[in-house]
This record gives structure tokens, C-alpha cells and sequence, in this order.
């Protein structure tokens, strides 16, 4: 944008449209259908997939299809104050959200009655844990041989004070205070179609702006894709890594 | 919400004749919302407490302060917490116990609008640094769903906020005695007002009838502010599976501006009297 804020340099160096170094590595646990591990600077996500399987209790099934079901935590020692195990408010709707963005490319209806569950931790976490286990369950699923319409690639796009940029960090994202403060946006987008499959926003930002730094996030989601097709092309070992 | 069971001749009905007239089987034009109605005082022993009605769909939010120690990341602020009870009365598919997804996802939405915008002074609800501060509870009730809840929750969680009393601490005794007249700490200028959109067949629907929701491919919520005449997003969340397209988008953009010109005056009016 044109106007000129006070945050002019970000705190690491990078580029206001600049990624953290990703990487990302497909098939690390062994007894899984599927797993992945996507890491984005400091924060590291790890996905599991397990299914699918028959659904339990009975109930639940659905003669149609079988369905998706995501659990997201974060590990008690990811970040500088222990996190108590076990669900909490924040971790239920980051599940739901996840659940509802992955559900929106893959095709279930092959397997009614089942369950694909989709375990995501997070060991060592610098904002954008949300978004960096979507990009591991992606690939998860798709190790899996879950049947997928597309992929899903996902980012943190934001603003700091005035600037517009992408993939913040925990200083950027919860830290930063001055000015206009923090606007913080996880975003996920299909491969193919270019849809939205996960949005949500905290902060302040005017129409403009969030429709600019959503175009910055796609461009950084079509660099994503990129790195988690090269992962699924070059799965190490079977789960041996 | 989503797992309200309907036959699919209704469910067929009510995106064809989206599609083809332009119209929900009430009438309404995609974009109208129902008629909004706000009571104050339904409880004279807490902060608030006020009900709001959208169409049928009716909760009653109220406001609670107690007092407590602070955080001690924040030493000299007060606390918010919002909570949601999707109760039993208020719907076939609510059931009694601990808070649901459904119950999670609404007061986490609710509170980031709230929280994000600046609303509340947080400073000025601490009493003493480092020792004692305000907590400020919002509750909402459901009761009666018929359709759209977000929004009559956000609404009565804003309007139950700017209608709240102060209580008053007596310090020697450490204890809070009864309210007093004036409003809690809350910063006016950044009220920001929070609205959900459905897709449903091509259309983006406004203020979602029950069966509406049951049926829409995404739900879009999203908090608007006043920043000096212009609206500002503070808070957004996408619900359910289906996906965003970039003409979905403008269209929400634009809808979002038109109905924030025309709804936040009048809860505003609300807000502050």
C-alpha cells in the first residue's frame, strides 16, 4: 500500500513478501497411512493420518461417505510457557477449521461408515502453527492415498502497523503492539481451482488492503504447493527417516 | 445449525427459487435481514443483560465484573471472556453439558470481534497494578434458534457491553457493593459490529433463516469498524466446507459495506443508549 507506516524493516530481515525458509518432508511415521512434516522457520507442524476405518461408535457413521475428523494440539513444550495437555478452546476450533478446509478437496464417498483421522501436533511453535499443519495434513493425505480433487496449500498473511506481509512470525503476529498494531490472517487456498478454503482475520484492516494481501497470499501458497509436490515426489524412506 | 434435519424437496426449494426469482421463501431479497428488536434490564442483578431478537431467533446476553488478579504478562489490565451456551431450549439439536464445537466456535468469534477492535479499555479496568483488576464476563443465552445466532449473539454481546454499570469496590473491605450508574470502560470510537453472510445455490444470503443454514455451502462472518467514516475489518471467520471464489469475495466485500452503512447506526443507537 502507499501510505508509509513505522514498520519499515521486519524484525528478522526478510522482504515484506517473503516466506520463512521452508521445508517439508512426506512419510515420517512409520506405522501411519499417511504423514508429513512441514516446517516454516521456527514453527515445525507434524500430520498424521490414520484410516480409513471403520467409525466407532455406530451412530456416528454415515451410510454415504466416510468422514474426515482433524485433532490439532499443540505439544506442552512448543512454546515458553507449558501448554496443559489436552483439548482447550483455541485447539477445538482450530480442529474444526482444519477439518472443514481439508473436507472441502478430498472425496470420502468410496469409503462409507469410516472415519480418516488426521492428528496434527505442533512441537515447536512460532505463529502460524495453524497454518503450517494444514500444509502437512495436505500432504498427509495425499501419502494416505486419501482421494483428493486438489491440493491445499495455507500462509499467514497479515498486516504490521501500516505494512502488508506474509507468513508472520510470533514477534509479528502477537508481539507487535505500536501503531495499528498486529492484523493477523491464515488463509488456505486450493490448488487448482484458486478458492478459499480456510479464512479468518484478527485485527484492523480496511477493505483494500485485505484484498491486496490476500493476492500476496496466494502467490505465496502457489510457491507452497511447489515445495509439497516436490515432497510427495521424494518420500523418504517409507516412514525409515 | 448443520445437522438440523430437513426433507430435500425443501431443501431443493429453497436454492431454486434463490436461483430463479431472486427471493427466499420469506420474501426477503438475498441481502435483507428480519426485524431486529433489543430489550434492556431483563436482569437487574448483573452489569446487563439485554435480549435480542432477530426475526424469531432470540438470545440474552448479560455482563458480569468480577473482581480478580491480573495476568502476569499484563499487570495493570482487566480480563474479557465470552461464553456461549447453545441450550436445549433454544433448539431440537442443542443438548445439555459442556460447550460444544458449535458453542466453542461462536464465542471465540464473538470475542476476537470484540477484543480486536479495542472495544474495551482494558486498561482503565485495572484497580490496583500488579494486584487486583476487573474481569468482565459476557454470557449469551440462546433461546430460540431460528436460524442466524451469530449475529444475535454479536449484536447482543455488544449492546449488553455498552449498556453494562459499573460496579462499585469498596477497598477497605476488598468487596463490591451494588453498581453504580456510570458504563464500564470502553473505548466508543471503535464499536465494531459484526455480520454473516451464506452462500447458498449463486447467491450470497444475509441473516440466514434456520433451514437456510442447514443448506449453505460456507458462512462468512465478519467484524466492521468506523475508521473516520470508513469501514474497517477487524475480525473475520470462514465456517463450514465449502470454498471461497474470488467473485464470492467482491461480492461479500461489497454486501459487507451496504449493510454496515445501514445496520451499524442503528445498533450503535443501541450501544450507547
Amino acid at each position: 500500500m502507499a501510505e508509509k507506516g513505522i514498520y519499515t524493516k521486519r524484525n528478522d530481515g526478510r522482504k515484506m513478501d517473503e516466506v520463512r525458509p521452508m521445508s517439508a518432508k512426506v512419510g515420517i511415521v512409520p506405522s501411519a497411512d499417511g504423514s508429513a512434516s512441514f516446517q516454516t522457520g521456527k514453527t515445525k507442524a507434524i500430520a498424521v493420518v490414520r484410516g480409513p476405518r471403520t467409525l466407532h461408535p455406530q451412530h456416528m457413521q454415515d451410510a454415504k461417505t466416510g468422514i474426515l475428523r482433524v485433532n490439532y494440539g499443540m505439544m506442552p513444550f512448543s512454546v515458553e510457557d507449558r501448554i496443559r495437555p489436552g483439548p482447550n478452546r483455541r485447539s477445538e476450533e482450530i480442529s474444526k477449521v482444519t477439518e472443514w478446509a481439508l473436507s472441502s478437496v478430498i472425496d470420502l464417498s468410496g469409503f462409507p461408515n469410516t472415519v480418516v483421522d488426521v492428528f496434527i501436533q505442533i512441537p515447536q511453535a512460532d505463529a502460524g502453527t495453524r497454518v503450517a499443519g494444514i500444509n502437512a495434513a495436505a500432504m498427509a493425505l495425499a501419502h494416505a492415498g486419501i482421494p483428493m480433487r486438489e491440493m491445499v496449500s495455507a500462509i499467514g498473511v497479515g498486516k504490521i502497523d501500516k505494512t502488508l506481509v506474509i507468513d508472520l512470525d510470533k514477534y509479528e503476529d502477537s508481539e507487535f503492539h505500536d501503531g495499528e498494531g498486529s492484523t493477523d490472517i491464515p488463509l488456505v487456498m486450493t490448488s487448482r481451482s484458486k478458492e478459499i478454503a480456510l479464512l479468518q482475520l484478527d485485527g484492523k484492516i480496511s477493505i483494500p488492503e485485505f484484498k491486496a494481501v490476500i493476492e500476496m497470499g496466494k502467490k505465496a501458497c502457489d510457491n507452497i504447493l511447489k515445495i509439497q509436490m516436490d515432497a510427495l515426489k521424494n518420500i523418504t524412506g517409507e516412514g525409515n527417516e | 445449525m448443520s445437522n438440523y434435519i430437513m426433507p430435500n424437496l425443501q431443501k431443493e426449494k429453497i436454492k431454486d427459487y434463490l436461483k430463479k426469482e431472486g427471493k427466499r421463501l420469506d420474501g426477503r431479497a438475498p441481502e435483507d435481514y428480519r426485524e431486529i428488536v433489543v430489550e434492556d434490564g431483563v436482569s437487574k442483578n448483573s452489569a446487563s443483560a439485554v435480549r435480542v431478537k432477530i426475526g424469531k431467533t432470540e438470545v440474552i446476553a448479560g455482563v458480569h465484573l468480577a473482581l480478580a488478579a491480573p495476568y502476569p504478562d499484563s499487570p495493570a489490565e482487566g480480563t474479557f471472556m465470552t461464553n456461549t451456551e447453545l441450550h436445549p431450549m433454544a433448539s431440537q439439536q442443542f443438548d445439555i453439558g459442556r460447550p460444544g464445537i458449535n458453542a466453542i466456535e461462536m464465542s471465540r468469534v464473538i470475542d476476537r470481534g470484540i477484543r480486536e477492535s479495542g472495544f474495551i479499555d482494558f486498561k482503565g479496568l485495572c484497580i490496583k497494578e500488579g494486584e487486583k483488576i476487573w474481569q468482565v464476563f459476557v454470557d449469551i443465552m440462546a433461546i430460540n434458534d431460528d436460524g442466524n445466532l451469530f449475529d444475535a449473539a454479536g449484536f447482543a454481546a455488544i449492546i449488553a457491553l455498552g449498556k453494562a454499570r459499573m460496579p462499585i469496590y469498596n477497598e477497605k473491605e476488598d468487596k463490591v457493593e451494588g453498581y453504580s450508574d456510570e458504563g464500564i470502560p470502553l473505548n466508543k470510537e471503535v464499536l465494531s459490529l459484526s455480520m454473516t453472510f451464506h452462500k447458498i445455490s449463486d447467491k450470497i444470503v444475509a441473516d440466514v433463516s434456520k433451514e437456510e443454514e442447514a443448506i449453505s455451502d460456507f458462512r462468512l462472518t465478519i467484524a466492521v469498524g468506523d475508521n473516520n467514516g470508513e469501514p474497517r475489518i477487524t475480525a473475520m471467520q470462514k465456517g463450514k466446507a465449502g470454498t471461497i471464489s474470488e467473485k464470492d469475495m467482491q461480492n461479500i466485500l461489497k454486501l459487507v459495506e451496504d449493510k454496515w452503512s445501514e445496520l451499524f447506526p442503528k445498533i450503535k443507537k443501541y450501544v450507547f443508549k
